[in-house]
């Protein structure tokens, strides 16, 4: 099967003329589909960067990737958008939209696609917010919502529209133990039933040993692959957890 | 509300949820976009009465054609014209009748004592036929010396206080040292050279002012005969008097070219003409402040949008919403204000300020063109960058 994302000599540069810094160095990956990747590194060693360059929502400067099959790299407009529909982004500040309702911002994963069968959308939307124990809470506004409660909103509405590769930036970072493991071990269960890809930025230990893969980030440059060194992943990473 | 927004746009109406959630800040767009549609409408509304004064100079005549003075701008400021011209015209083929029309300007004392200036306009009794319908019956009574029609609606005075004038009951005062009789009242309103009309017999008018000649008039009022083109009468008449110093028009090319002139010719009109157009410009500021204030505001959100795989017509359809909800929710406050300003300039001045339909129209379509592309421009931030940069 086709790796879902095929990174291929990525290099990135943040600002322009003197002060035209570099923060991704020559990194090449390969993930594998139905996978829980996890990406660590210290604050400023370039993981979200390189998540958002997979994801799509940066433009890719050198190197290549491929992402379900497409070239980032000098992609359309057009294609961009298509290929961000068959995402789900989970983002670590939550971002949702303060004047919709949980159900609302839901719905906003799912009208992406298209005008549909309202009842439907209002049903799965409905539906995903119980499964992730916001049951009572559909029709809060954010700003009646927990902090966990709102990363929880955001992460359904990245999944409601089943997506075939899943960008998560510490998405656990508002939620106790407990939720943050039921986040992760959902990501794993749909990577089991619907061959979902997740990478997944975190600096939670707690998550660890539900990852399939785990890649650390120093200054840019891919410093410990476990899928390369043939390591247990749980034993790996010590020296990451700043 | 939410429910039919979203089964009309086959979307979540999330302009409508995004303005209704902040009501302060709604108010506060309201606010400014009614503001810029009342700066408008008060410079449009000057403008109008400018306008409208200047059309209705030209109500108290009634002729095909109009033959000036070659230095005339508007129906006041000419030279006189030589009365030999009249008759050249009358030998004119297509010509059934032509009249002297004699304009001057006198003080008037008011009822109250002040004083106030009229346009006086001298017509032959005979000349019944060229009185516009604003002159009505009361012009055969000015075959009589020194009798003359006043204007009820002239500025500062009482409707009321004219309103029972008539041939029993005649209102006598003095005007350039000649004793007149008041026998009845036209219905004109004071411009902005004048405060009124008094309307007299060509005999009268020459008493009042005696430094003018009967021989003299300021224009010639020409009548053509029964289906002829006053167009084409006019141009035989501009061959015929083609050594003449006189301008000859149809009556409404005279009163289009005195509209041309005095609005981009004269002070006051360049002056109002400006105001119209400063006071759009400060509106489309304040408009696209609003909305790109607004979008400003949401940019974090947008960008998640953009993220999850909306395109950018999606952006753009969304402030057109917002767009169209703030005209509208800024425009009838504001249009209702700009009544209620008419209403106080139209008295203070006697000036006619009011609004028509036409200019309620093309406001509201200015203010939803404001807006849609005062949001169109505060999107483009959002179109070229990558959405991991805006969050």
């Amino acid at each position: 099967m086709l790796a879902p994302i095929e990174v291929r000599h990525l290099d990135h540069w943040f600002g322009a003329g003197e002060a035209r810094k570099q923060a991704i160095f020559d990194v090449s990956l390969s993930i594998e589909p139905g996978s829980l990747t996890i990406l660590m590194g210290p604050s400023g060693s370039g993981k979200t960067t390189l998540l958002t360059l997979m994801g799509c929502l940066r433009e890719v400067q050198g190197g290549s990737v491929q992402l379900l099959g497409e070239e980032l790299r000098g992609a359309s407009a057009a294609c961009q958008v298509a290929l961000r529909r068959r995402l789900g982004f989970i983002f670590q500040a939550h971002n949702l939209h303060e004047s919709l309702t949980a159900r609302q911002n839901v719905l906003m994963g799912l009208e992406v696609h298209g005008r549909g069968d309202r009842g439907r959308q209002d049903a799965a939307a409905e539906h995903i917010l119980q499964l992730l124990g916001l049951g009572h809470r559909v029709d809060y506004l954010p700003e009646n919502l927990s902090g966990g409660q709102k990363q929880r909103v955001a992460i359904a509405r990245a999944l409601v529209s089943n997506p075939e590769v899943v960008f998560a930036d510490e998405p656990t970072a508002a939620l106790d133990r407990e939720a943050g493991l039921q986040v992760v071990r959902m990501l794993k269960a749909l990577g089991r039933e619907r061959g979902t890809t997740t990478v997944m930025v975190t600096h939670d230990n707690r998550i660890l040993e539900l990852a399939d893969r785990i890649i650390t980030l120093e200054d840019g440059r891919v410093v410990t692959d476990s899928a390369e060194a043939h390591q247990p992943a749980e034993l790996l990473p010590r020296s990451a957890s700043g | 509300m939410t429910r039919l927004l979203h089964r009309l746009l086959g979307r979540l109406p999330i302009g409508w949820l995004q303005l209704t959630h902040n009501r302060t800040r709604l108010v506060a767009a309201m606010a400014g976009v009614a503001f810029a549609n009342i700066l408008v409408f008060v410079q449009l509304g000057m403008l109008g009465a400018l306008q409208g004064t200047i059309g209705a100079t030209y109500s108290l005549v009634q002729a095909d054609i109009l033959i000036s003075s070659s230095d005339a701008n508007t129906l006041t400021d000419g030279s006189p014209l030589t009365r030999r011209v009249m008759f050249q015209a009358l030998a004119e083929p297509g010509v059934a009748a032509a009249a002297p029309l004699y304009l001057g300007q006198t003080d008037w004392t008011r009822p109250d004592g002040s004083t106030a200036t009229l346009t006086v306009y001298g017509l032959p009794p005979e000349a019944e036929s060229f009185a516009g319908p604003a002159v009505g019956s009361g012009f055969r009574q000015l075959a009589v010396a020194d009798r003359v029609l006043l204007d009820l609606r002239t500025r500062g005075v009482d409707p009321e206080s004219l309103a029972d004038v008539s041939p029993d009951h005649p209102l006598r005062f003095e005007a350039n040292g000649v004793a007149l009789t008041a026998v009845d009242t036209v219905e004109l309103g004071g411009g902005f050279s004048a405060d009124g009309a008094m309307v007299t017999s060509d005999q009268t008018f020459l008493r009042l002012f005696g430094q003018r000649l009967a021989g003299t008039p300021t224009h010639i009022l020409v009548r053509v005969a029964e289906g002829q083109d006053p167009t084409l009468v006019a141009a035989g008449l501009r061959e015929a008097l083609d050594d003449a110093p006189v301008l000859v028009r149809t009556l409404e090319e005279a009163a289009s070219a005195d509209l041309a002139y005095q609005t981009t010719q004269r002070p006051v009109g360049v002056i109002f003409g400006m105001g119209v157009l400063i006071g759009m410009l400060v509106g489309l500021v304040i408009v696209y402040q609003v909305l790109a204030t607004d979008v400003a505001d949401h940019l974090r959100e947008y960008a998640t949008f953009k993220a999850m795989g909306y395109p950018h017509r999606f952006f753009l359809s969304l402030v057109f919403e917002e767009a169209l909800i703030l005209a509208v929710l800024g425009f009838l406050p504001g249009v209702m204000l700009s009544l209620g300003i008419y209403a106080a300039m139209a008295a203070k001045t006697g000036l006619p300020v009011d609004m028509t339909a036409l200019r309620a129209a093309a406001v509201f379509a200015g203010t939803i063109l404001a807006c849609a592309l005062s949001g169109a421009i505060a999107t483009q931030r959002l179109r070229g960058a990558d959405p991991a940069e805006l969050f």
